[in-house]
């Protein structure tokens, strides 16, 4: 904890703050707020009611009116404090506003009405969390099902992707054969074809083999990365050729001399690997948009999308669903970011 | 246990020959040391007996059994890299098994031949660590068990000791000749260090841009060298060379004058030699007897001291660098003038034209000798 302290208290200038020290501090607060604003107005947003989040001018926390039960009243009242006229610093309950007067009630003297002009009261608001936004993702719409089919596409073309990225990037890195630069440069070449270039041939490819409406449609055109090929190829290029020949002598066959020696090696990379693959599938909306079609496939993004109708949004769910969207992705960055540095600064790619 | 044949081994990269033709018998427990300068296809030729590079021609045999197309998981051998290439992401005890699991060895069997091994090579408080968390010398030594516990038929070494300190390199190559002596398997052994191969080697290989120069025991190649490089390689410091013309030749007998019109007799076949035809004498420092008023006029230009012995360093009249190597020690300056006296039973005698060598006629005297 001292050392946190120590960490934060840091300053350029001995015993007062250094120009530098301000300038720090309001770009590293500036950018926090840049980058982290957005997220957390999406997390508290996603708390509020539909009613809170018409609101204008909006608020940054999820407040709710606060209301009060009076004696003689069905339902709850609203209750306001009075900021002006006869009945200033007082907190009463509103019965019904009439034009510009509001007839108010006393919670302590429930029988005795007020009228109050609308300009001298404000509404009392307390923190309240809508956790309906998120219960009702379960009980109303399919959320299960969309986050299995996220995370199923997601898991298992990761696995794939690292697999066969894995493999032709172990061939292209330590054998030599004919036409290797060759291939290596085709598949390079592939980075500067943009991928709306892309969309309809394989659209073409992915129906004729009937996968349009299967996670398989989504699954198998992506797996095939030529930054996962480069990224890794780089990485296996460090491995030295000696521990392959002593595998080799050690009487591996190529595969575990793949599987055990450089699989095992080439971690750092791979978790780079797996990080992107897992940023790019989980995020992915364009290619899933096109080839699934049917909702009970629909990924999060799809369901996301979907909310958002033609005549009107969806927003309390929209956003609940966002913030549970953007988790998983947030733990495996988390988990894995530490190999990114590491895994992206010894392959050399960015 | 193996005899290991080599049969018109050839190896061409493109556009390039790296081994002509190399024939060599290595007998079944020999250690057998090729060494050479670097570029001299030592490594290549032992990357291709163990499977490592293929092998554009020529056959080589393992027992009597063609192995140029066996994979070098096949051929039954063991390698340790000058590198020592232990898997980094295993501990000593896994690199030491991993071959063995490779070839599905049952589980007991590998731990009791993983035990046997690091006792004798003194490592088993080490088999739970990484080979980052060793030093040099105790990664040489996993190496070299990596080895053992296969029990291969050869060992192959490529380099093993270039890494370590000099101190380490001594003790280590003791280690090696002793594992020699223990297992008595076949071994061959890559170096560019002719102290290594002289002091290890049953039969030494000199290489030269791909051609074996001469094979025989470390004692025959020192005394009996086949041409001008193997005399300047085999020996520290290197054999001193002296630029020559014959002035008279017959079968048993050579008279030479050389730069500095000196003329001197050796007792070397010279029977192919004519009156005036270029030659080079040779003679090894350790030779060369420094002092008196007889022999080669000189010039001291350095000495080095090292207690139990010295160099000189001295140039004769007309230019020729000479080297002498004498137990003891010395009061002599830079800059003093003495005379060099060459012994007619310790002179070498080579071909100018070709660097071959002439049959000596009095190696017994100079053997006893040095």
């Amino acid at each position: 904890m001292s050392t946190v302290i120590n960490f934060l208290t840091r300053r350029r200038g001995r015993d007062r703050f250094d120009l530098t020290d301000w300038l720090t501090w309001a770009y590293l607060i500036l950018g926090t707020l840049l980058m982290f604003g957005p997220v957390l107005w999406v997390a508290l947003s996603s708390f509020k009611t539909d009613a809170a989040l018409a609101e204008y001018p909006p608020t940054l926390l999820p407040l709710a009116p606060k209301t009060a039960i009076v004696a003689g009243y069905d339902k709850p009242l609203q209750l306001y404090k009075i900021t002006g006229g006869e009945y200033k610093g007082r907190q009463l309950a509103e019965i019904r506003r009439i034009g510009l007067v509001a007839q108010m009630v006393d919670p302590t003297q429930p029988d005795k009405r007020l009228k109050v002009n609308i300009q001298d009261r404000a509404p009392e608001r307390s923190m309240a969390f809508a956790i309906g936004n998120y219960t009702e993702l379960f009980s109303r719409f399919n959320f299960v099902r969309y986050l299995w089919n996220s995370v199923f596409i997601t898991v298992v073309a990761t696995v794939i992707t690292v697999l066969f990225n894995s493999m032709a990037a172990f061939a292209l890195a330590k054998y030599k054969f004919r036409g290797r630069t060759t291939v290596f440069l085709l598949i390079i070449a592939t980075l500067m074809i943009p991928p709306t270039i892309n969309l309809v041939p394989i659209y073409l490819v992915v129906s004729k083999l009937g996968m349009v409406n299967s996670p398989w449609g989504v699954i198998w055109p992506a797996v095939a990365t030529p930054t996962g090929v480069f990224l890794l190829r780089q990485y296996m290029l460090t491995i030295p050729d000696d521990l392959l020949d002593a595998a080799r002598m050690d009487h591996a066959s190529e595969w575990r001399v793949y599987w055990r020696i450089v699989m095992p090696l080439a971690a750092p990379a791979i978790a780079v690997l797996t990080i992107f693959s897992v940023m790019w599938r989980w995020n992915d909306f364009l290619w899933p948009l096109i080839v699934l079609t049917r909702s009970e496939q629909f990924t999060l993004q799809l369901a996301l999308n979907s909310f958002q109708g033609e005549l009107q949004t969806n927003w309390s769910h929209l956003l609940a669903m966002t913030v549970l969207t953007l988790l998983p992705i947030t733990f495996v960055f988390a988990f894995l970011q530490k190999y990114v540095t590491t895994g992206i600064a010894q392959s050399g790619v960015k | 246990m193996a005899v290991l044949e080599l049969d018109g081994i050839v190896k061409d990269y493109i556009g390039l020959r790296a081994v002509h033709g190399i024939d060599l018998k290595i007998d079944d427990g020999d250690f057998c040391v090729f060494v050479g300068p670097s570029g001299c296809g030592k490594s290549t030729l032992l990357r291709m007996i163990a499977g490592l590079e293929d092998i554009t021609g020529g056959e080589l045999r393992i027992d009597g059994v063609r192995v140029n197309d066996q994979r070098a998981s096949e051929r039954g051998l063991a390698m340790v890299f000058q590198t020592y290439a232990l898997y980094p992401h295993m501990t000593v005890r896994e690199n030491l098994a991993f071959g063995l699991e490779n070839i599905r060895t049952p589980k007991d069997e590998i731990k009791e031949r993983v035990g046997r091994a690091a006792r004798m090579l003194q490592i088993e408080e080490l088999l739970d660590r990484r080979p980052k968390q060793l030093s040099g010398g105790q990664r040489q030594r996993v190496a070299i068990g990596r080895a053992v516990v296969r029990e291969p038929r050869v060992f192959l070494f490529d380099e093993p000791l270039s890494n370590l300190d000099a101190e380490l390199r001594v003790a280590m190559r003791r280690e090696i000749s002793a594992l020699h002596r223990r297992l008595g398997n076949t071994m061959i052994y890559v170096t560019h260090d002719q102290v290594e191969a002289m002091t290890m080697a049953d039969r030494i290989v000199v290489l030269r841009a791909g051609r074996v120069e001469q094979y025989g025991t470390p004692l025959h190649l020192y005394n009996e060298p086949a041409n001008q490089f193997v005399a300047g390689f085999i020996g520290s410091p290197r054999m001193n060379f002296i630029d020559a013309v014959v002035e008279g030749a017959d079968a048993t007998n050579v008279t030479v004058r050389d730069a500095d019109g000196q003329t001197y007799q050796l007792a070397a076949d010279g029977s192919e030699l004519s009156d005036g035809q270029e030659v080079v004498v040779g003679i090894r420092p350790e030779h060369l007897e420094i002092g008196g008023d007889k022999g080669h006029p000189i010039s001291v230009q350095s000495i080095e001291q090292l207690g139990g012995q010295s160099y000189l360093y001295c140039e004769t009249k007309s230019g020729t660098q000479l080297t002498a190597h004498f137990v003891g020690q010395t009061a002599m300056r830079r800059g003093d003038e003495a005379h060099a006296l060459f012994r007619r039973s310790f002179l070498y005698l080579f071909k100018k034209s070709d660097g071959q060598a002439l049959r000596r006629l009095e190696i017994g005297e100079a053997a006893r000798k040095g």
